[in-house]
């Protein structure tokens, strides 16, 4: 696990998990996403300092922060789309000296789905550029619609879904090329509190755990401690992550809307919003 | 083929408003007791429509000939250079300067080099009609193809498109309504490159049969003018037909404004 700055290691309970896969051990094997010493400048402003990050395979890790903090620059360095000014960013099975563009799914709070293409064309637009047949493509879109309960709309237009359904797509869309890593950015951020709370449920039983990496940005302290095994928060002015806080729900098992409301998530809540705050006053 | 469909109420407006010009026109013609010399009626123009048809519409072809010619190559160089201007800056600012110095020429004094030079065939009028339809396309096309969203851009990037699939599968089809736009303008003065072309130099077309008709035979003129007309609203209307096929996967008519004052 990578060493994180400032005070760390807060421990709520016995680690349960949220999602019921077994706990892998860290320690014996390379984490899919190791970022160490990452800085980026901007315009000759510091935006993110000195971040240490690893996420292993089968993890899934939130990063909380206020906005204007780095959270989606750090993704963007992630992907490969801006090039960090410091430190360097390993992810498994791409050699550090080439883009890592192409070889990271990352899923933007916008759905971001070409207008003019059906769901099904949509879905497979990162299969088409690494040249994969219509055929071959669409097939294996419609393997994962059932899933995301995209079947009956493989043949609409973006515009005809609701936002909910768009996202579905869009995460579809990210994790077709079948990535070790996967990025989330806010993903429920534009949608309304119904559907949003659907759709964390439904993500973590969609996601194939045991595979991947995930890394989620947010600024909903919730859906990190729902969706996390380990919260990361980060302060803004320079962007640093100042605390990591596993996440060890008892009441995890119960699911649902009753759990944000268990006395143990309640209590997660507080101290992650005290890191939070206490990291948006201290330099 | 929904974008076919079309009602009553889409049409009386517009009938109704031509023939209101032309019972206007047509009374005050009369009313005023103007000779037909210095202003025909329509009835008149009307009536020279009927009793050459196939004069008017000989020269027609050749003029339309001209404008399809000049406006595919229009087109085609619209294609080239803006790509061009949207791929490389060296391009953009190599070209742009050339291209909009192009549109201060006073084509009409130009348009006699071009005969000296090309001779009095089609193509010397082909060029003029190329000279005033490349730039709304180009422009146009340079304005759709960098409209594109640029965080639509990077999610491209991070499914590992290359620079061409991004133009490809993103801007061209981003730029297209502009591109259209652009389209419908030149397909309306590509009329008047064809007949200043013709005006100058040639020996068909209803330029030239504008220019050799007597001017005291006001009703031939105006009947080719009532012919270019035409030629002009069928061009509009093509390329309106052709946009709606091509963009009939877009999500269009729900985001247009029409009718904003109305009740």
């Amino acid at each position: 696990m990578g060493s994180i700055s400032g005070w760390t290691g807060a421990v709520v309970g016995q680690r349960s998990g949220i999602s019921g896969v077994p706990d892998q051990p860290s320690a014996s094997q390379d984490p899919l996403l190791a970022v160490s010493g990452v800085g980026f400048q901007y315009e000759s402003i510091d935006v993110l300092e000195d971040i240490d990050l690893a996420v292993d395979r089968g993890e899934f890790v939130a990063l909380v922060g206020p906005s204007g903090c780095g959270k989606s620059t750090l993704l963007n360095l992630i992907s490969g789309v801006l090039a960090p000014s410091a430190g360097h960013i390993e992810v498994a099975g791409v050699n550090e000296l080439v883009s890592r563009l192409g070889h990271v799914s990352y899923m933007q709070q916008k759905d971001l789905l070409l207008p003019w293409r059906t769901v099904s064309e949509n879905g497979r637009l990162g299969l088409e550029l690494r040249g994969v047949g219509a055929t071959e493509s669409e097939a294996e879109v419609a393997h994962l619609a059932e899933s995301f309960g995209l079947a009956d709309v493989l043949g609409s237009m973006p515009w005809q879904l609701s936002g909910g359904m768009r996202q579905r797509v869009a995460l579809l869309r990210a994790l077709l090329p079948d990535n070790a890593v996967l990025l989330l950015d806010e993903p429920f951020g534009a949608l309304d509190a119904i559907t949003r709370s659907g759709l964390q449920q439904w993500l973590l039983n969609v996601l194939d755990r045991a595979e991947k990496a995930v890394l989620l940005v947010t600024h909903d302290v919730e859906e990190a401690i729902l969706l996390g095994d380990r919260v990361l928060v980060m302060a803004p002015d320079p962007g640093r992550i100042v605390a990591e806080v596993e996440i060890n729900l008892d009441s995890a098992a119960t699911n649902g809307p009753r759990i944000t409301t268990a006395r143990d998530f309640v209590e997660t809540k507080r101290q992650i919003l005290e890191l939070l705050s206490n990291g948006a006053v201290s330099p | 083929m929904s974008y076919l469909r079309n009602s009553a109420a889409v049409w009386v407006p517009t009938v109704i408003a031509l023939a209101t010009l032309l019972v206007v026109w047509e009374v005050a013609v009369w009313g005023f007791g103007i000779e037909s010399w210095l202003l025909a009626p329509p009835s008149a123009v009307f009536g020279e429509l009927y009793d050459s048809p196939g004069l008017l519409v000989g020269h027609a072809g050749t003029t339309l000939t001209e404008i399809i010619l000049g406006f595919a190559i229009s087109i085609s160089i619209g294609v080239v250079l803006a790509t061009g201007i949207v791929w490389s800056r060296v391009i953009e600012r190599s070209v742009f300067p050339i291209i909009i110095a192009s549109q201060t020429i006073p084509i009409f004094a130009l348009a006699p080099l071009l005969i000296i030079w090309i001779g009095t065939d089609i193509m010397s009028k082909v060029v003029v009609v190329v000279l005033f339809t490349f730039f709304p396309v180009v422009i146009s096309l340079v304005t759709g193809l960098r409209s594109v969203d640029s965080e639509m851009v990077d999610m491209l990037r991070t499914l590992g498109a290359t620079p061409y699939q991004t133009f490809s599968k993103l801007m061209v089809p981003t730029a297209l309504p502009n591109f259209f736009a652009g389209m419908k303008v030149a397909a309306v003065v590509s009329v008047i490159g064809a007949v200043i072309g013709e005006w100058v130099g040639a020996s068909a077309g209803l330029g030239w049969l504008m220019k050799v008709t007597p001017q005291y035979q006001t009703a031939r003129i105006f009947a080719a003018i009532v012919v270019l007309s035409v030629l002009a609203m069928g061009l509009f209307a093509a390329v309106v037909l052709w946009e709606k096929w091509a963009l009939r996967k877009y999500p269009a008519t729900a985001n247009q404004v029409t009718g904003l004052g109305e009740p």
